[in-house]
This record gives C-alpha cells, structure tokens and sequence, in this order.
C-alpha cells in the first residue's frame, strides 16, 4: 500500500525540501490529507526546529517541532497561555467552537478549578466501575459486524464505539445520540472541507448543541446528584455558576475531547498493525502485549496533532525570540516523531522501551483528563477483536485511507476493512 | 547506597538499592516497580509518578515548588503525604526512605 511508504519515510519528499525555509507552512490542511506532513517537520527538526511561519491560512505563528521544545511549553504555562481571549488552544483563531470559554482554554487558577470538578468522573474506582459497561456494548456492537465482507471501520466501529462511551459519561438519551459525534465533527471540523462552509454555520449548530444540553442540565440540576458529567457540574458549586458560553464551552471540550481522539485511534491501531505485520504477527502471539501496543498506536496516530498557546511575555525557546502576543504552536506530531527523544521513531514497535512517553496526551497542567479512559477503552476493544478473530490479519486493510483535512485533529474520514472468518 | 521501600496498596513492599543523586522515580523505573509509569520522563509533567511518603520521611523532603503542587492537583488520591517521585533526590539523608504506591497508576 502506498501509505505505508509515506508513513515512514526513507528519502525526504522533494517538495518539503525544495520549498524555502521560511517559506514553509506545516499547518496547510492539504499535507495533512495526502499524508505528507511527516516530511516537513522531519525537516524543520533538522534546520530549523522552532520555526516562525509569517504568512498562512491561520495567521503568523512559530512551530514548534522538538519533543524537548514542546515540553518547555507544556511546563511553563505562565508563558505560554492557553486562555481562549487571548486565542486558545488551536491554530484557528476565528474558529466559533475553539473560542469559547472551557478550562483547556485557561490558565490557573480557573483551569484548576474546573478541571477538578470533570476528574471524578475519569478517576480510577470510575473506570473500575465503568469497565463492564465499556465492555458490553462494544461486544454487541462486535458481534453485528459483517464478516468475509467489506465495510467502513470509522463508522461501523470507532464512530459507533466512541459515540456509545460518550453517551454513557453523559447520561444522554440512547436514541439521540448520534448528535454527540454531529456536534463534535462541527466544532472542529475546517471551514471549507466539506462539512461546515462558515463559522456562522458552525455556531448555528454548536447553538443547537447549547440548547439540548441546557435542557439537560435543568433536569440533572432539578434530580438528586448524580454520576453523568452534566450532573457533576451542575451540582458542583465550582460550575453551577457558569455562564452560557462557559457551559457550552466545557460540554464541547468534553464531547471533542472523548471523541474524535478516541475514535482516529481505534482506526489508526487497525492500519498501523496492517502496515506493520510483523507487529500484528508478534500482537496476535502474545494478546497480553495489548497495552503497550495501544500506547504505540497513540504515539504512531497522535490524534490531536497540535495544540496551540499564546506568549504572555518575550521569551527565548530553542534560540528564538518569541515576542508577547506571539502564536505559538506544539506539534506534538512533530515531537513523537523526534529521534532525539524516541528511538527509531518511524518505526510502530509495540513492544518498544518507554512506551508511554510520548506527546499525544499532552503534558503539564492541561495533561488530557481522560488518557486512562481512552487507554481502557482501546485496550477492551482489542481485547474483545482478538477474542473473535485471532490471527494476525485477520481484520484485513482493503484500501487506502481517507483522511481529514486538518491540521489539528489528525484521524480518517473512512477506512475499508475485511474480516475474513 | 541508600536504601529505598515502596510499598503496594495490597502491602506489598519492595527494598531497593540507590545511589546518591538519583531520583526515586528513577529506582522505581529502573526496577519495574508496578505503579509508578512516570509518562514524561522526569519533567515534572505527568503526575504519573505519585507516591505517598511516610510522615517521618516527608519531613526530610524539601516542600514541593509550584510546578509539583500544580501537578499534584490532579493526582487520586490526594494526601498530606503525596509527592511526585521524579521530584525526590536522593542522598545519604533519605537513606530508609518508604513510600506507598497508589491504586490508581497501574
């Protein structure tokens, strides 16, 4: 397959090199797409890796592309701001979703705050209790795929599995849920792509979202307390106050957030073993290998492939001068790729050393809240895939990925499989 | 060499030898200690290496900067005792030091 060849690159691509370096711009949604990015930054790592882009789609900003780098961001959150006023989390400025107040869009002490009320819900006698649920309805949801047939994985299985385990975390209504994966598509989704044409179109539908939520919350807030997240907000004296925007701002957050990251990852651990067979072989012989093998495939697909802060003051990063007000992105889909931080990091080694030190989560203060929830429910849909189909390739890859256009949530709008019995 | 115990949530408990400069993150990784996954490395990022110090070691400790109660914040559980373990240097001073793994790292 011709992805598996641009997936680890051997020779740099002539166009990533043939470009002027200052020149470059990584966040073109078209290299995202055809899969070509990897040769980018693979260069912008070797010559220039806090790198200043002054003109694109989304404005002037600075990348930044070395596992190391990124850290010094992540830890440094009295610099570099995650505060939606000053322009959030995301290359995209104008971006009606993406501005909202939630608390991965500020910095302490309100992030603190927030975020304290939305962890109960990921702590560890949660997901205890949560395991048998979490198993249950993806084996049903198994037991109906078709088989010795083709079929779309990202929304027979990963739409269909993440939608599920979203709807359970919010107590939504089992028959409307669909709207949740709708809603999280919308908010991110890039203007012109196909799905949303403007932001007034995307603000239409987050409204739609705000008003069924709304509806929601004063049926929790009029019940006794309970485990959903809407419940934990509304009864929590730390979020009750809200306002609207705050509201609809960490309901967003929460359905991206268990959502699309969740769901690129259930594809993407499918292609990265097709890709990689002798990974799929060592996988099927040992199923006990399942957890770092999901940790690899976290790593290998980074989800998320940015996040982005905002400069509070002049600061130096890897010899460059940020100025305040400076745009400053982490391309966490650079730094898994870093050779200096991770070893032979084109290569998906499911049994690798340090598995779980890689950027796709996040680190520092805004550290993805439900990382052990996204693990354990990767680790439980492989558990349950080996359980029916065993041998190695045995869920076969039968075409070429369709990717989303963005340089943010890195996933695949389709991905044909066969399962053959 | 210093001497190290951690101690499971089923009371467990494993010694370990240690040199002089290490951190106690670095023991627990080195040595496979079930419990401590210490996602960053040692950044001080992850909170993924939380252990909780027996009363009569934490007073040896020097307080945790800003960074570590930040993280920590979010660790489960929170107690008196708890402290990131990428952010404990050894010396001879901690030589018998004993810390309590939590259930929720796994």
């Amino acid at each position: 397959m011709t992805q598996a060849a641009v997936a680890t690159p051997t020779t740099p691509s002539s166009l990533a090199y043939a470009t002027p370096l200052a020149d470059l711009d990584p966040s073109n949604p078209a290299l995202f797409a055809d899969f070509t990015m990897l040769d980018y930054f693979e260069r912008l790592r070797r010559e220039d890796p806090v790198h200043y882009c002054a003109k694109s789609a989304f404005g002037a900003y600075w990348s930044v592309t070395k596992f190391k780098d990124i850290m010094q961001v992540e830890t440094h959150p009295e610099i570099y701001s995650s505060d939606s006023r000053s322009g959030g989390i995301t290359i995209f400025d104008s971006n009606a979703a993406a501005s909202l107040p939630m608390f991965i869009a500020m910095d302490p002490p309100r992030h603190d705050e927030q975020r304290k009320v939305v962890s109960p819900v990921v702590a560890p006698e949660n997901l205890a209790r949560l395991e048998a649920v979490i198993r249950e309805r993806p084996a049903a949801a198994l037991d109906a795929l078709p088989v010795n047939e083709d079929f779309d994985w990202v929304s027979r299985v990963s739409i269909n599995l993440t939608t599920q385990m979203l709807a359970t975390l919010f107590d939504f209504p089992w028959q409307d849920r669909a709207q949740l994966s709708y809603w999280s598509d919308a908010a991110t989704a890039v203007v012109g792509q196909g799905m949303i044409d403007s932001e007034e179109q995307r603000f239409g539908i987050l409204m739609e979202c705000a008003q069924y939520m709304t509806r929601l919350w004063n049926e929790r807030l009029n019940s006794e307390p309970g485990n959903d997240l809407i419940s934990m907000l509304a009864h929590d004296d730390r979020t009750r106050n809200m306002s609207p925007e705050e509201f609809l701002g960490n309901v967003i957050l929460l359905i991206v957030g268990g959502n699309d990251t969740t769901r690129n990852s259930m594809t993407g651990s499918v292609l990265a073993l097709n890709e990689n067979a002798d990974q799929y072989a060592k996988l099927a012989a040992d199923p006990a290998l399942i957890p770092s093998m999901i940790s690899e495939a976290i790593r290998w697909q980074t989800p998320l492939a940015h996040m982005r802060r905002t400069a509070t003051e002049d600061a130096v990063l890897g010899g460059k001068n940020i100025r305040k007000g400076d745009k400053v992105i982490m391309w966490y889909v650079s730094g898994n790729r870093d050779e200096e931080a991770i070893d032979q990091p084109n290569r998906f080694i499911i049994d690798r050393e340090r598995v779980r030190q890689h950027l796709s989560f996040g680190f520092g203060i805004h550290r993805c809240v439900g990382n052990r929830l996204a693990e354990q429910q990767l680790r439980i849909l492989w558990e349950e895939l080996f359980k029916r189909w065993p041998k190695p390739m045995q869920i076969k890859v039968v075409g070429a990925p369709k990717r989303v256009p963005s340089p943010f949530v890195k996933g695949y709008e389709s991905l044909m499989v066969r399962i053959s019995a | 060499m210093i001497k190290v115990t951690f101690i499971d949530t089923q009371g467990a408990s494993r010694a370990l030898d240690a040199v002089d400069g290490q951190s106690l993150m670095d023991v627990a990784v080195s040595n496979r200690v079930p419990g401590i996954d210490a996602d960053c490395g040692g950044s001080c990022a992850c909170g993924t290496c939380h252990v909780m110090v027996a009363p009569e070691w934490l007073v040896k400790l020097p307080p945790a900067e800003d960074m570590e109660n930040a993280m920590l914040e979010f660790v489960e559980p929170r107690t008196p005792g708890s402290r990131l373990s990428c952010q404990i240097k050894l010396s001879p001073a901690l030589d018998g030091i004993v810390v309590t793994t939590p259930a929720g790292q796994h």
